[in-house]
């Protein structure tokens, strides 16, 4: 199987990891990912944010040279670039002025035809691969799906999932043997991009989330967004601090655990690249891995 | 050689601004047979009528043709003047120059040529007309209400009361319907039982009204003033003419974990049960699916094995030897002249999975997931005094009177990305309602109601819904909520203040989802049973939504309270008492007219093929047996009965052989008209 695949800034910088998983996990199941050539930034948030046209016209770019590239579909594992990419198209199919608009500030034809892809969706339909892969399954490990606010939103762009009832990310841990926990803070926000500038509301907003998994006995919180990732990591030591029975909680990407139920290395997904130490986990798992691997053969 | 008056009407100005209506007049005055050809200012009006009698008598006219507006409009009008001048009124055709010519084009001469062209068609089309007489059909003066509720009950007694039969189809155990599970009614506060258990009462003890409780419709044949409805009896296992309603068989039912339809799912009831304690007839059922006996049965019979008689303690008490295990479902037929449906209403249950894929849920609310999370029926039953707390409001989870509670309005309703974008019409009455009782209920309690914006347009109303979120106590807040969870033990109720434009969250003990109206679950298959239609949503179609808000698009057929939208209590009376009126009106005669502008199948030449059985959307077509001098059957052909025909043509384009021709529309007279045009 051959995917279009856009890694957008995130990936190469602070969502390595991120990157590393997923390629890792993807040479696992003899998927290729084509990186569309000479991307650009998909204009999260500061493009849109500062004017509706370069907000559109830039992530509408790509789209362009994916197309010319002859891309059916692009993997946008970043959920901000997922949002980006997958509003522009909404935006100009629904606006052919603006279609035209665009394709001639960007001096390429645009139809517009490749699908845009989110992680979750991506893993759904790699499913039968995975599972037949499976060698290590994460039986009893309970995790806490974190969706954020961009996976499933909105609704009328995405077309994927129930926005406010979403269950794919449930779905693929549960496919790989974990116990998705049932929460509240699932489709809470973060605080995103708020994190250097209002750091204080990140960490409130943070806490808030993390509470809740860990009170609903979560080992660990599962999540498809960079940026997500690095508000509950990158900012965890802030939120626990002089907080009591607040414990590390580990926060992986949803390919990363799929990699490490496929008992892919960790270190080859950067699982060591993590401020909350992924090690206590790795150690747990692996006894317990050790066992259940015993009982599959 | 024919003889035909052609009258064109300018409808003040409404034809006239466009169409010089005299040059048509001038126009068809040349046109072959054409006798007399006048214009006039409102055909309609009285000189305007007494113009074409005195032409028909003058002219001795065999054919008019009134060049006007609509035939919906005014072909009656027409028609009775013809009658009136002795001619037959089936001789009468409309050119419609209203809305097919002078409303949709600008004053050109062409526009003059098209008012000509539509009347020419028409007299190259009565030329051919025939004279027609009205189809006489008798009347069985019984009225078939379906549903035994606030609505069904009404319009079963005004009918019954004017003394014409009605027979009562209830679906459960007992008469009543939601009506008898609320606790006070809008906008007067008065206890609803108390008001519904004498109608209910009425009802059961009328002379003219027969029930069938714990009974469905399962077919109905026939056609207006001639039904046949076949209904299903379902298997009660209790005799309820020799039972004496003592309750002893209850006391012994040693199955008690049923849960309580009538109270929601707030308590649980045992196998043989009367729904409530007023319940009409006070006659247990067995519910087939909780009773230990039957539930033996099934497994004895999915095992191949012989059926033992398990427990039956109930029928061992009885002292009347009214309970019996023997016997199923019973079908009986009734012969009625008109419908009445009254199915009612059933809530929306919001949550994860959903019957119908364009509903969304509102899962996110978590109803059927905590206990204390309710819909406003549950909370009619805590309020209710017949309830499981005896009138207390108590928090289902730990029976403490709620120190905060929150009521969500519009939970499903008005939201089209949620599937359904009506309003449900009584959730801000109730919910108005529902604040003040459990102010009163609750010294010192804090309600907070969230609000798209309050509908409250009824007589009185208004008055109620602002005495709620003024003196009641309750704090009405504009917005929505997001989610709802438990956290410490209190329900956390996220929502945003639209008026104070910030994100507001409540910690709440109990909270109360004004979940949205839909209709009742089967009642597309009832309305396939009836041959009447339903709306995207399944409510069903009211002929016209203004002239005609009770009847359907099937003669015959009437319709009351929710089963065809949203209604409240005064308005499913009302809509009750006009299905009667029509009932009553249409039982007036011994003998029903119709018009005779129907399909007709020639017998020479038909080859029995039913292609217009399948395509009839009435039911109209009929197997008729061609048989020989000795009885014999030879072929069998096909037979529209001109009762229930509504002259709609689809049979005639689906006739392989061309066997069927409707009157008054036949081929001659539709080629005659196309043919006219292309002069």
């Amino acid at each position: 199987m051959k995917f279009g695949y856009y890694p957008g800034c995130s990936l190469h910088a602070t969502a390595r990891e991120y990157s590393e998983s997923l390629l890792t996990l993807v040479d696992a199941l003899d998927v290729e990912l084509e990186e569309v050539e000479d991307w650009a930034c998909c204009g999260a948030s500061s493009a849109h944010s500062t004017n509706h046209l370069l907000g559109v016209a830039l992530p509408a770019r790509t789209l362009a040279i994916a197309e010319g590239q002859g891309m059916e579909n692009i993997v946008a594992p970043c959920a901000a670039c997922y949002g980006r990419l997958a509003g522009a198209a909404h935006e100009v199919n629904a606006d052919p002025a603006l279609k035209e608009k665009v394709a001639g500030i960007l001096e390429r034809p645009l139809d517009n035809t490749p699908e845009i892809i989110n992680v979750l969706a991506f893993l759904q339909q790699l499913l039968p691969v995975i599972q037949d892969k499976i060698t290590k399954p994460l039986e009893g490990v309970k995790v806490a799906c974190y969706y954020g606010c961009l996976l499933v939103r909105p609704h009328k762009v995405t077309q994927f999932d129930d926005p406010e009832q979403p269950e794919s990310m449930e779905q693929v841990c549960a496919a790989v043997g974990a116990t998705p926990l049932a929460w509240n803070k699932r489709i809470e926000c973060c605080g995103a991009g708020f994190s250097l500038s209002r750091t204080g509301s990140v960490i409130r907003l943070g806490r808030e989330i993390l509470d809740d998994a860990r009170a609903a006995g979560a080992e660990l919180v599962v999540v498809g967004c960079p940026m997500c990732h690095s508000n509950l990591d990158m900012r965890q030591g802030a939120m626990n601090k002089g907080q009591a029975g607040a414990d590390d909680l580990p926060v992986l990407y949803i390919t990363e655990l799929v990699g490490l139920a496929l008992g892919l290395d960790p270190k080859a997904m950067g699982l060591h690249r993590h401020y909350v130490s992924t090690k206590p986990l790795l150690d747990r798992l692996s006894t317990a891995l050790v066992a259940s691997e015993g009982k599959v053969s | 050689m024919a003889r035909i008056g052609v009258f064109v009407c300018h409808c003040g100005e409404n034809i006239a601004r466009t169409v010089d209506c005299a040059a048509v007049a001038g126009n068809l005055a040349d046109h072959p047979s054409v006798v007399c050809s006048v214009d006039y200012k409102y055909m309609c009006s009285d000189p305007g009528q007494n113009l074409i009698k005195q032409s028909v008598k003058d002219h001795q006219l065999d054919g008019v043709v009134v060049a006007a507006c609509s035939p919906h409009m005014h072909m009656k009008t027409f028609r009775r003047a013809s009658l009136q001048a002795g001619l037959n009124p089936y001789l009468v055709e409309m050119a419609n120059i209203r809305e097919h010519c002078a409303w949709i084009h600008e004053r050109t001469p062409e526009t003059t040529v098209k008012a000509t062209d539509l009347a020419r068609a028409m007299v190259e089309k009565v030329k051919q007309n025939v004279p027609l007489d009205p189809i006489l059909i008798p009347v069985t003066r019984t009225a078939l209400v379906i549903g035994g509720g606030i609505a069904g009950i009404q319009a079963a007694l005004d009918i019954a009361e004017a003394g014409r039969d009605v027979i009562i189809v209830e679906k459960e155990p007992s008469l009543g319907g939601h009506m008898s599970q609320l606790s006070e009614t809008f906008p007067t506060l008065d206890c609803s039982q108390c008001i519904l258990t004498p109608r209910m009462v009425d009802a059961y003890q009328h002379p003219r009204i027969k029930l069938y409780t714990y009974s469905e419709v399962e077919k109905l044949e026939g056609y207006i003033g001639n039904f046949e409805v076949t209904i299903r009896k379902k298997g009660r296992s209790v005799d309820i003419d020799s039972c004496t309603g003592c309750g002893a068989c209850m006391e012994v039912c040693p199955s008690k974990k049923a849960p309580d339809e009538f109270d929601m799912g707030l308590r649980t009831r045992t196998a043989i049960y009367t729904p409530f304690p007023q319940a009409v007839p006070n006659k247990p059922v067995i519910d087939r699916e909780h009773c230990l006996h039957y539930k033996a049965e099934v497994r004895a019979l999915a095992r191949g094995k012989p059926v033992r008689a398990i427990c039956q303690k109930c029928a061992k008490v009885c002292a009347s030897n009214s309970i019996s295990f023997d016997g199923g479902d019973e079908l009986v037929k009734e012969k009625v002249g008109a419908v009445v449906v009254a199915t009612g209403f059933q809530l929306y249950e919001v949550g994860k999975d959903q019957p119908e894929p364009y509903l969304k849920g509102y899962g996110e609310y978590g109803y059927g997931e905590d206990p204390d999370i309710v819909d406003g029926l549950q909370f009619e039953r805590l309020a209710s005094a017949s309830g499981p707390t005896g009138g207390k409001i108590l928090c289902p989870s730990n029976g403490e009177p709620p120190k905060t509670i929150v009521f969500i309005q519009c939970t499903g309703s008005r939201d089209a990305a949620k599937g359904i974008e009506y309003c449900s019409g009584v959730c801000c009455m109730y919910t108005a309602k529902h604040a003040m009782l459990y102010q009163h209920s609750v010294q010192g309690g804090r309600s907070v109601v969230f609000y798209m914006d309050i509908r409250a347009t009824g007589k009185g109303y208004d008055a109620f819904t602002r005495r709620a979120a003024e003196d009641s106590g309750a704090e009405y807040v504009r917005g929505r909520v997001s989610s709802i969870y438990r956290h410490d033990g209190k329900l956390v109720v996220k929502g945003v203040d639209t008026l104070g434009g910030e994100p507001m969250t409540v910690q709440a003990d109990m909270v109360v989802l004004a979940t949205a109206i839909r209709p009742q679950p089967g009642i597309k298959q009832l309305a396939q049973k009836l041959s009447i239609s339903y709306d995207q949503h399944g409510f069903l179609n009211e002929a016209h939504p203004k002239l005609r808000p009770v009847e359907t698009n099937t003669a015959g057929i009437f319709l009351a309270g929710c089963s065809q939208a949203p209604r409240d209590i005064p308005d499913s009376v009302a809509m009750a008492s006009a299905t009667a009126a029509k009932v009553l009106a249409l039982f007036s005669r011994a003998e029903l007219e119709r018009e005779p502008q129907v399909a007709k199948v020639d017998q020479i030449t038909c080859s029995g093929c039913f292609h217009c059985e399948r395509a009839c959307p009435y039911g109209a077509v009929e197997h008729l047996e061609v048989k020989d001098r000795r009885g014999n059957v030879i072929r069998v052909i096909a037979q529209i009965n001109p009762g229930v025909c509504q002259g709609c043509g689809t049979c005639v384009a689906n006739c392989p052989s061309r066997s069927i021709e409707l009157d008054g529309f036949t081929d001659s007279q539709v080629f005659a008209s196309i043919q006219a045009l292309s002069l």
